[in-house]
């Protein structure tokens, strides 16, 4: 069907000894080199990949073990601290639970686009913006959380936890390994909420 | 009416064949060849993955780890500084096997077979391998990972770290993973995400177009 008209114009080309007598004319059939041309084209879209994979830096805070490590600078004031659980929960609670004597009040949320931990971040933001307001924190200090994924949370948790300080513009955040104090927490409100 | 000729002139269309194959062929590059599939989360960080001097690391549902370094002829020094330190005695067939495969995910004590197979085969092992060995000791003598890590890192300080787990795998397995890594004084690296829009009405938002973060 597909077709190019190559008809010699009479033998031009002088052979040795060859001459052609009759016009013959060559019509070139097209079809099997365009099949070839799509079966190309189809086995590199298959293969190939246009655009490289994207990524999320990270950068933990340094750790050496000659090197004490002083947390007691973190305000409990701006501290926010989130423990990741099973089934994509976070159990979450202000300050940072280091007095014995006086058990933070631990909630449970999830990754909702509403109702979940991102207005959790946002509502801790505007308690912290507002304490600055007050003087009782100064133009420096800024809300800081504490992930704690337990050995139950999966590394999609991670990242979206992650996701969501860079979506809510946290600037102070660690990732940090879960207390036996903290996992006590998570029993207790499991207790309560029924597992 | 005269008869009319039902032939079409192919030409136009084998040159947009061949117009297509040539913009394939210079615009993409192929996919890597993976032993495993990893479907991992996704995040609104738009960083692209840098294109040389990568270490990567795959973290698979079940939690297995797959080494893999992406420059041809550090991948060769770094299998015969292995074959050194761990004295497998590897041959040239099976360094030229590693040096022009992908990733690998066997511990050191099966490397020398794994090497000698053919890909159909290696295949198999890499649906049931339990992967290299790691743990959260950085210079353990058990922790192979952390071992690869070094050896890498000593062809190639200018080495950089990528991490691509896949969603479902749990965060302990990942945890032995950076504390290898932080073990070995590498506290800034980067996990391979897919990309998500960035959800309207938050603060990254606000920054994505330009605005000042409402207060």
């Amino acid at each position: 069907m597909a077709e190019m008209d190559v008809s010699s114009g009479g033998g031009h080309k002088k052979g040795p000894g060859v001459k052609k007598g009759k016009k013959l004319s060559t019509r070139v059939d097209l079809t099997p080199m365009v099949d070839l041309g799509f079966l190309l084209i189809t086995f590199f879209m298959y293969t190939t990949t246009m655009s490289k994979p994207k990524t999320m830096e990270i950068n933990m805070p340094f750790k050496d073990d000659k090197i004490k490590v002083d947390d007691s600078k973190i305000k409990a004031s701006t501290a926010l601290t989130v423990l990741l659980s099973k089934d994509h929960r976070i159990y979450y609670y202000e300050g940072l639970a280091d007095d014995p004597n006086n058990p933070p009040n631990v909630q449970v949320t999830y990754f909702k686009p509403k109702d979940g931990i991102r207005d959790v971040i946002i509502d801790k933001e505007k308690k912290v913006d507002a304490l600055k307001q007050q003087g009782a924190l100064t133009a420096t200090d800024k809300m800081t959380v504490l992930i704690k994924p337990d050995e139950n949370s999966t590394y999609e948790d991670l990242v979206n936890i992650l996701d969501e300080m860079s979506i809510n513009d946290v600037r102070v955040y660690a990732i940090v390994d879960i207390t036996p104090v903290d996992k006590e927490f998570i029993t207790a409100t499991e207790g309560a909420n029924g597992g | 009416m005269p008869r009319k000729s039902t032939n079409v002139d192919m030409t136009a269309m084998c040159d947009v064949a061949f117009l297509l194959l040539t913009f394939f062929m210079l615009a993409t590059k192929f996919k890597p060849d993976e032993p495993v599939t990893v479907v991992t989360p996704n995040s609104i960080s738009d960083i692209p993955l840098p294109d040389d001097d990568i270490m990567l690391i795959t973290v698979d549902p079940k939690g297995r780890i797959f080494f893999s370094v992406d420059n041809q002829n550090v991948r060769e020094n770094i299998i015969r500084d292995v074959s050194e330190y761990k004295g497998l005695n590897l041959d040239e067939k099976q360094i030229k096997a590693f040096k022009y495969g992908s990733s690998v995910g066997v511990p050191f004590n099966q490397l020398k077979s794994y090497l000698s197979m053919n890909g159909a085969e290696q295949k198999d092992i890499d649906k049931t391998t339990a992967g290299v060995p790691v743990d959260t000791v950085a210079d353990s003598e058990t922790n192979e990972l952390g071992a690869w890590i070094r050896i890498a890192r000593n062809n190639n300080p200018k080495i950089r770290i990528a991490i691509k787990a896949d969603s479902d795998a749990t965060y302990p397995e990942v945890q032995k993973v950076i504390k290898t890594l932080e073990g070995w004084k590498i506290f800034k690296f980067n996990l391979i995400t897919g990309l998500k829009a960035i959800p309207q009405g938050t603060a990254a938002y606000e920054a994505s177009m330009g605005r000042a973060p409402k207060e």
